[in-house]
């Protein structure tokens, strides 16, 4: 029952994301170098990678479940604001301002959640709209509290015991969120895939009215994804805040295309009901050594872009063939 | 005799100015199929509706066990013991059969919040059910449901509604998308499931199928009860007609044949 067999492992939803992984691993030692690979190297792609991810497994989750969540593009700049305006600008004690952060990622997700659950609306074009009302809510409130749109929290503001928490190097270039980032996916991991939760989420994205008969609370769980990559989100942002000593209002766009790419190169399946946490990790990492990579190579750093394309294009292809290969698949007589 | 399982006692049903159906008195014993025939239109859907909890009848009596009832929703009527299973059975296509089998009721080992689902057992429990029923062919819990054909998927579905204690269980058309052998496969499982003692109610508008497991027909019209019979009172040629509604086919037929009249005097233009 348990040998270890190569159809078997390509059956998996996270199949496509290890072969890309490979393939752009071969590609950029060859026309790299293994620099890359080397701490100093790592440290960069995994330094992006691991702040992508962090959002990117909530938003890969909302999509298993049949949502889309884009507002997370405007929720880091805000998290970063929300922190640097409460402790950098007012000086209150930094763990107000990360309670205020996280606690904005909560209000903004519960208003997704419950604008999706309470009307026919899709969560693309409600997420839309939040992404455009929380941007503008940040930089509004940023240039009326500071008059900048760049708000500075200082390391004494911040405090030594968040700096190390949230915001210090280690090693060298390695960011400590590096090791939030493994340990979120170690619990989403075992709670999609080893508990009963997973299982409610995978119905819920195969089919909802189906799931609800069943009597699982679809309502309540979408909320919770919702909540769960807005508060990711956040903090992220608040991270970032902490570890370059400043808020800005402009990052964040960015996350919002690479974390889909990541997700899809992941496995997911863009419709629902199928993916895997392992998947949209891989993804990630695919997506962050292509972003990275490309600076160890001689080529133009423009190129990157074409490369993603083309490997989100070729993923989508892939997976489509692995899912129908997991759909046709019976045991042999024994 | 016992009290019927579920009983409809003139039950009526509007939404708004329109009656969908009128006076609608039907019983269901343990251990019977009873069929639900009617055109497409005829009322079948609100009539389940109504049974699984989604509707309220709008006056009239729901009794199981000879005692009123009322549900609230479809959960309600889970509980009470009334299953449906859908067209397409109300499953997965990309989840496991152990994984689909249990969604919502996960067996589970360890304890909050390091609760696992227990694959094993939950894959070992849903092969089981469903070989009872005489699916030889399920063998691994971890194969996706949409790898299944569609009389398995059936046969899953009614099979998971028996295991999780179906008193009732109402069938919408668990024929009409499947071929021949595949019809037959799930008619068997009906027949298994009466067995059992459950009390099955059988919508379809294949008259073959109906026949070939009711004990007990029904044929609606328009909302309302045309027809009550038991097995062997009717040919397949009466109820044929009776759900098409009898004098409008042989108004057809009339016009077909007039029309035929009317092009041998007027051959096609060649």
């Amino acid at each position: 029952m348990n040998t270890f067999s190569f159809s078997d492992l390509l059956r998996r939803p996270e199949s496509g994301a290890v072969l890309g992984l490979l393939f752009v691993l071969v590609f950029f030692v060859i026309f790299g170098s293994v620099e890359f690979l080397k701490p100093a190297g790592a440290a960069s792609w995994l330094n992006v990678a691991a702040n992508l991810g962090i959002v990117a497994i909530p938003v890969g989750l909302l999509m298993i479940s049949g949502e889309l969540d884009i507002s997370i593009g405007a929720m880091i700049p805000a998290g970063a604001l929300t922190v640097g305006i409460i402790s950098g600008q007012f000086g209150l004690p930094i763990w107000v301002g990360i309670a205020g952060a996280l606690g904005l990622g909560v209000i903004v997700g519960l208003i997704n959640g419950l604008l999706v659950v309470n009307t026919a609306v899709p969560s693309l074009i409600v997420t839309l709209g939040t992404l455009f009302a929380v941007q503008g809510l940040a930089l509004g409130f940023s240039v009326l509290l500071t008059g900048t749109t760049s708000v500075a929290l200082s390391p004494a503001e911040s405090g030594a015991i968040a700096k190390a928490l949230f915001g210090q190097f280690i090693g060298g270039g390695f960011q400590v969120t590096i090791f939030w980032w493994l340990l979120f996916t170690a619990v989403y991991v075992f709670y999609v895939h080893y508990s009963p939760f997973g299982n409610w989420l995978f119905a819920m994205g195969g089919d909802r009215v189906s799931a609800r008969n069943a009597g699982i609370p679809t309502d309540k769980l979408t909320i919770t994804l919702f909540v769960l990559s807005s508060v990711s989100a956040a903090f992220v942002g608040m991270c970032q805040a902490i570890l370059f000593n400043v808020a800005q209002v402009s990052a964040g766009m960015t996350f919002i295309f690479n974390s889909i790419i990541s997700v899809v190169v992941g496995g997911v399946l863009l419709t629902g009901g199928f993916g895997s946490v392992i998947g949209i990790f891989l993804g990630t990492i695919t997506f962050a050594i292509v972003n990275q990579g490309i600076y160890f190579t001689s080529f133009d750093r423009n190129w990157s872009s074409l490369i993603i394309g083309a490997m989100l294009l070729l993923a989508v292809l892939m997976n489509n063939t692995f899912r129908i290969m997991a759909l046709t698949y019976s045991p042999k007589k024994k | 005799m016992t009290a019927a399982i579920l009983e409809l006692r003139n039950v009526n049903k509007s939404f708004g100015p329109i009656d969908v159906l009128h006076d609608i008195s039907l019983k269901v014993h343990a251990g019977e199929v009873l069929c639900l025939l009617g055109d497409n239109g005829a009322g079948k859907s609100t009539l389940i509706k109504t049974l699984a909890g989604v509707y309220q009848p709008t006056s009239g009596e729901l009794l199981m066990d000879g005692q009123p009832v009322s549900f609230e929703g479809p959960r309600e009527a889970q509980k009470a013991g009334i299953s449906t299973v859908h067209q397409f059975g109300g499953t997965f296509p990309l989840m496991s059969i152990g994984r689909s089998f249990f969604i919502g009721a996960e067996p589970t080992k360890g304890f909050w919040p390091f609760k696992i689902y227990d694959r094993n057992k939950a894959n070992e429990i849903a092969v089981k059910a469903v070989q009872e029923f005489g699916i030889t062919r399920i063998d691994d819990g971890d194969r996706l449901i949409g790898g299944l054909s569609g009389g398995e998927r059936q046969s899953l579905a009614i099979a998971r509604a028996v295991h999780f204690g179906a008193r009732v269980l109402i069938l919408d058309e668990p024929t009409a998308a499947l071929g021949v052998k595949q019809a037959s496969h799930v008619l068997r499982i009906v027949l298994e499931a009466r067995k059992r003692g459950i009390a099955v109610i059988f919508i379809t508008h294949q008259v073959t199928h109906a026949m070939a497991v009711g004990d007990h027909f029904a044929v609606l019209i328009r909302g309302a009860v045309a027809a009550n019979f038991r097995k062997g009172e009717k040919s397949r040629e009466e109820i044929t007609d009776l759900m098409a509604g009898g004098e409008a086919m042989a108004a057809l037929e009339a016009a077909i044949s007039s029309h035929s009249l009317a092009s041998e005097t007027n051959p096609p233009a060649a």
